[in-house]
């Protein structure tokens, strides 16, 4: 059908979709030609929120850029923070006690479970459905509570530091979590019956957007993305970092290639991870929280390092270039979300409006991630 | 016989009607509001006024302080027509809506057909204002607002024809008193086609379909093309937009109650009058809005396939079945 479309091309325009427009979450810029409804060509156009995140990691302290990470993918804040002190702490050699490393799992799988919660319920909103987002929200707000007893804040979290967390939690905190993992397991076949077996979500997204797996490598996307397109990879069971090896969890992975398939990925990750954190809750052991000789200038020795996590949109990693002083040398940073919006170009190619809407909201975007 | 000159007869009936359709615009928005807070376990409008009643006076004070911004490029003429062309048609059809027996402003034999003919005129307002506006989101939602409703009038009219065929009448008050019981009503009206349960719910998916509701609102698809024809209209403008398109949910659900609940015929035989016809008639505006906030958007080409490949076919087949049947018994 699209074929056909392109051929009968006279004239097309171009619209802007953004910066400012209700599907993109953001201040993303899709440069639109169209034919009609019919997408002929789709540019993003990046940069409208860039903050320089990577030379204000040069310019300061290594602890002082750990508040920058939680203002990259604000929604899975956490993981940053995580992937962060990670890298760090592997380049000064700083050992994290075992009842920190089991905070963090938690802590990051709760930050995934509300990323997926708003994500869900904006990607519905995408295709038209106002309600989920409200419940996806109420749940959200739970998780929301939970940290900021922990954390202290409620959104761009700076809970990790290097050798450890900020501090230790209270059993409040450990019963909520639980009291709250039952209410969203009772709350999910909610969600399936209202969204996931309503014929017309099915209709949107069965077969419309397909990324096949070649296009996955190419453009070296992750997360759900390269899960949803039959890649059985996920850096929590690939490149076990932190305590994950300890954890019996499954990678979900559905091999039809269409935005239903990302779609179920996140649901079915959602289950995943409240799997990890009832079995951490329950192995959780005592002891400090954080390493005891840190030094308060961290001069981690001269060299080249790098690590990464799974983050809720897909790898994320920290590549920091020390020469020995108390800044970094040159941080880069890897986003997930940058390399899935690339393939938006060609996997959105004929398609219509409305389903290159779809595609563009199964990629889960976060465009200050992008943008850095 | 009537007491009242006739003169005062058509200004009091038409001060009735606007402002009924005013009202009913402005109460129909608090009544979403409230509805989409209760569904989605929220409260909704609640400062103004107890239970947030004044919210829509608040509301449309708001609209009409506005400016009349004039945007770069639009036509300036077709760009003010617009809204009226929307609003006006919805107005001029509640003219025969027959509220009670007597309650009706111009009880006309060919009641059903100006409804239709008016109905048909205010797709013209969408795109007229789509087309004006100087937008290309506005355009593409004009030109989806106008093959939607091209689409959609035809299953609608092959089962008002079927209807016509039934009560042999197009005045609405004589099709009313056709249904004085529940066993009577049309929408369970076997004797005359088995197929008028399915019959009702074309009628009533189309008018979900004419007036631009969810899941049929891709003409205003809020999250594709921002609002649509819509989107450069400032203050009263969008107002009178919003106020024909409520206009046209009334009508639209009217319709439907007239033709196959009853109108203002109780149920039970009991105590006919305007306040059974406004009862249903809310009844059914209320499943409008609840479909709305429970159901995503559907695909334009699933919403043209819905309507060629199955409404239009079965539609045509109770069209035959009852004909056949009007010939046999």
């Amino acid at each position: 059908m699209s074929e056909f479309a392109l051929s009968q091309t006279q004239e097309t325009f171009v619209m802007n979709l953004g910066p400012q427009h209700p599907a993109t979450h953001g201040v993303l810029r899709v440069k639109l030609t169209m034919d009609g409804e019919y997408v002929v060509r789709a540019e993003p156009v990046l940069g409208y929120i860039h903050r320089m995140h990577e030379k204000m990691g040069e310019n300061r302290t290594w602890a002082k850029f750990l508040p920058n990470t939680g203002r990259m993918d604000y929604l899975h804040a956490l993981a940053y923070n995580h992937g962060h002190v990670m890298a760090v702490e592997r380049a000064a050699g700083i050992e994290v006690p075992e009842r920190a490393e089991y905070l963090r799992v938690i802590t990051t799988e709760l930050n995934r479970i509300s990323s997926h919660l708003l994500w869900f319920g904006a990607f519905v909103l995408d295709l038209g459905g106002f309600t989920p987002l409200l419940y996806a929200f109420d749940d959200r707000e739970q998780i929301l509570d939970l940290l900021e007893g922990v954390t202290g804040s409620r959104l761009t979290y700076c809970y990790y530091r290097f050798g450890g967390v900020y501090n230790d939690v209270e059993d409040d905190f450990l019963v909520g979590t639980k009291a709250f993992i039952s209410r969203l397991r009772s709350r999910l076949p909610m969600y399936h019956g209202l969204v996931t077996k309503n014929i017309i979500l099915i209709k949107r997204l069965k077969d419309i957007g397909p990324i096949p797996p070649d296009m996955v490598t190419r453009y070296g996307a992750t997360g759900p993305v390269a899960r949803g397109s039959g890649f059985n990879f996920d850096l929590r069971k690939n490149e076990p970092y932190s305590v994950y090896p300890e954890f019996d969890f499954d990678i979900p992975v559905y091999t039809e290639c269409d935005s239903m398939a990302r779609y179920m990925v996140r649901m079915d990750e959602m289950e995943q991870s409240m799997r990890i954190i009832e079995q951490a809750i329950d192995k959780l052991p005592e002891g400090p929280v954080k390493a005891k000789k840190v030094p308060k200038t961290l001069k981690p020795p001269a060299g080249d390092y790098y690590c990464a996590v799974e983050a809720a949109r897909g790898s994320f990693g920290v590549r920091i270039v020390s020469d020995g002083t108390n800044t970094p040398y040159r941080l880069k940073l890897r986003s997930p979300t940058y390399s899935n919006l690339s393939l938006f170009e060609e996997a959105s190619e004929g398609m219509l409006l409305a389903d290159a809407l779809a595609l563009m909201g199964s990629l889960d975007l976060v465009i200050p991630e992008i943008d850095r | 016989m009537n007491p009242i000159p006739e003169v005062l007869r058509l200004v009091i009936y038409l001060t009735c009607l606007i402002l009924f359709a005013a009202l009913n615009a402005a109460y129909l928005v608090w009544v979403e509001r409230k509805g989409a807070g209760h569904i989605q376990r929220r409260i909704g409008p609640k400062e103004v006024g107890p239970f947030g009643l004044l919210q829509p006076l608040a509301d449309g004070i708001k609209l009409m302080t506005k400016q009349l911004f004039l945007p770069a490029g639009v036509d300036p003429v077709l760009f003010k027509v617009a809204p009226i062309l929307l609003l006006v048609p919805a107005v001029m059809s509640f003219v025969t809506i027959p509220f009670s027996e007597t309650l009706v402003a111009r009880d006309i034999n060919l009641g059903l057909l100006m409804i239709f003919a008016f109905a048909s005129v205010n797709v013209l307002g969408v795109l007229i204002g789509g087309w004006a506006s100087n937008n290309k989101y506005a355009v593409i939602s004009a030109a989806r607002a106008v093959s939607q409703n091209v689409a959609y009038e035809i299953p609608m009219l092959i089962t008002v024809i079927t209807m016509v065929m039934v009560t042999q009448t197009m005045n609405l008050n004589e099709i009313v008193m056709q249904q004085p019981n529940i066993f009577k009503w049309y929408v369970f009206r076997f004797t005359a086609s088995p197929l008028m349960p399915v019959a009702f719910l074309i009628f009533f998916i189309c008018s979900l379909a004419e007036t631009n509701r969810a899941p049929f609102d891709l003409a205003e698809a809020e999250s594709e093309l921002i609002a649509g024809a819509y989107t450069e209209y400032p203050g009263m403008g969008f107002g009178v937009f919003f106020m024909g398109e409520y206009a046209n949910i009334v009508i639209g659900c009217a319709v439907t109650t007239i033709l196959f609940l009853g109108g203002w015929q109780c149920p039970f035989g009991l105590a006919p009058g305007w306040w059974w016809f406004l009862a249903k008639l809310y009844l059914l505006i209320w499943t409008v809005v609840w479909i709305r906030w429970t159901y995503p958007r559907v695909q334009f080409y699933a919403l043209l396939n819905l309507s060629w490949k199955v409404l239009i076919p079965i539609s045509l087949v109770n069209l035959l079945l009852t004909g056949a049947m009007i010939k046999v018994f």
